[in-house]
């Protein structure tokens, strides 16, 4: 299982759970786990081509799959998956 | 009725109540303040302004708040100077330096956004305040929270100068130093922040927090004879002041105090944190987020949020965003010390010398004027440049040795 951490604002679609478990082998199988258990949850994180929305970032093991595949990022056992919405500087 | 409409969402136009939330939960696109205008309009005229306090709260009314100030009293209103030494060598007839690096109470530009944001805490109920930070941010929140009697929490990259450091736990607040970059403490900032009530001032107090760097454009208006100058140079982190900086003379077009405004809004990094300049460069609007390698560790975010809005503005405005190397930061820190007499630290050296690299690309035209923002002081981060500044004469307590040494190092 995947242990995937849920941003406040998308808490409405899983019952206030800020994390769930979930299976899937990418990034992109995962969010589609996510469609399929909390439905809605795929368009707040996509864009109508299906690629991630330009204010989301998500974070394997704390660092951001934009360093690695993007949504093809393979994700494994044990893993740890953060979805975060883009904050302003300091 | 308020001047405050609520909050919109800067992407789809969702609309919000005007609560600690930043977030559209529809896109996930940021907040912002969404204000009456015409409400405004009746309220708000130069005389006004004029006649207002001696400091960023003169501009009050189109700021996001809904009671009187009560925090950073004496913030803002920072000296505009008129260069003549730096202008001159530059070629520059009408160069002025807005100097934050002497803002109050903490040295740097961030001390506006912290006024406006806790004045907004207060308004809105909060006891404990917070941030993720590069460092003059957690300071100003430190100072500020002190005065205000807010509890404190501030989160800062480990590794930051330790003159930053000090400048956090001289207030007592809460210090955390988190082992990672600006990036990894902003990421956990964001979950803490789902987990703890606090007002974390760039996170869920952001759209009013952010507003505060409007005051910028604002005196820089006010300080020109209530006109936008034909340039300014603003320094790039998440690039948030530059979108601030330019809603700022939009605002004052709109509301009729100034007029015919055709400011460009140049931006600049460091070579070594250079994603928004790296996408402008290459005429994208998609950011590739960079690990930072840079002196310049306040503007060291390599996940920048408002970049993908400072390069529209950029784009719209004809505008230009370059980055500079380390070195060439330390020749701006110097070229704006031994010039002008002030002090920057490694974000006024990226800004110095970002102006310069565009005045040898031939951007400024004979006659326009041109504001250089210096947001922070060079006190705070004095390991960068002190390798670069050379040691004191050293002599015996006699004349002999005096006039000795003076002959030897005579310049």
């Amino acid at each position: 299982m995947i242990k995937v951490r849920i941003p406040t604002p998308l808490r409405t679609l899983t019952e206030g759970q800020g994390e769930v478990d979930l299976e899937g082998k990418s990034i992109a199988a995962l969010i589609d786990t996510l469609e399929s258990t909390y439905p809605g949850m795929k368009e707040r994180l996509c864009d109508e081509q299906g690629a991630l929305r330009r204010f989301v970032n998500i974070y394997i093991n704390e660092e951001d799959i934009r360093f690695h595949q993007g949504l093809e990022t393979p994700v494994e056992e044990g893993d740890e998956v953060s979805i975060i919405p883009a904050i302003a500087g300091g | 009725m308020s001047k405050i409409k609520g909050l919109v969402c800067k992407e789809c136009k969702s609309e919000y109540p005007a609560k600690a939330i930043h977030v559209c939960e529809f896109c996930f696109g940021p907040l912002e303040v969404a204000y009456n205008y015409d409400v405004i309009q009746t309220q708000i005229s130069k005389e006004k302004i004029q006649q207002g306090p001696i400091s960023l709260w003169r501009y009050v009314d189109l700021l996001p708040i809904e009671s009187t100030p009560t925090v950073g009293l004496n913030t803002g209103f920072t000296p505009m100077v008129h260069s003549k030494n730096l202008g001159k060598k530059l070629g520059l007839d009408y160069l002025y330096i807005k100097n934050d690096s002497v803002n109050s109470p903490t040295l740097s530009f961030k001390d506006r956004v912290v006024a406006v944001a806790l004045t907004r805490a207060k308004e809105l109920g909060f006891d404990t305040v917070a941030c993720a930070s590069t460092g003059n941010l957690a300071n100003s929140v430190s100072a500020n929270a002190a005065e205000a009697n807010f509890k404190c929490f501030v989160f800062i990259p480990s590794d930051l100068e330790s003159g930053k450091i000090l400048g956090n736990l001289v207030y007592k607040p809460n210090v955390v130093a988190v082992e990672g970059n600006y990036d990894d403490v902003n990421r956990l900032c964001s979950e803490i922040a789902g987990e703890y009530p606090w007002a974390f001032v760039n996170i869920n107090i952001r759209p009013y927090y952010s507003e505060g760097s409007k005051t910028l454009a604002f005196e820089t208006a006010e300080a020109l004879d209530w006109q936008a100058p034909d340039h300014v140079v603003v320094p790039i982190a998440s690039g948030s002041l530059l979108t601030k900086i330019y809603k700022g003379f939009q605002e004052f077009e709109r509301l009729g105090l100034i007029s015919g405004v055709k400011t460009r809004i140049h931006g600049a990094q460091a070579e070594g944190c250079s994603p928004v300049a790296a996408a402008f460069k290459r005429k994208s609007d998609f950011l590739q987020p960079v690990k930072p390698n840079t002196i310049a560790k306040s503007l060291a975010i390599g996940n920048p949020a408002d970049g993908y809005y400072a390069i529209k503005i950029a784009e719209e405005t004809g505008s230009i965003i370059e980055s500079v190397t380390d070195p060439e930061i330390i020749e701006g820190i110097k070229l704006l010390a031994e010039n002008e007499g002030i002090f920057t630290e490694t974000a006024g050296g990226v800004t110095v010398a970002t102006l310069k690299k565009l005045v040898n690309q031939g951007v400024f035209k004979k006659g326009e004027s041109v504001v250089v923002y210096i947001t922070g002081n060079g006190l705070k981060t004095q390991e960068s440049i002190a390798p670069a500044v050379g040691s004191p004469w050293l002599i015996q307590p006699n004349l002999k040795s005096f006039q000795h040494i003076l002959e030897k190092e005579k310049k």
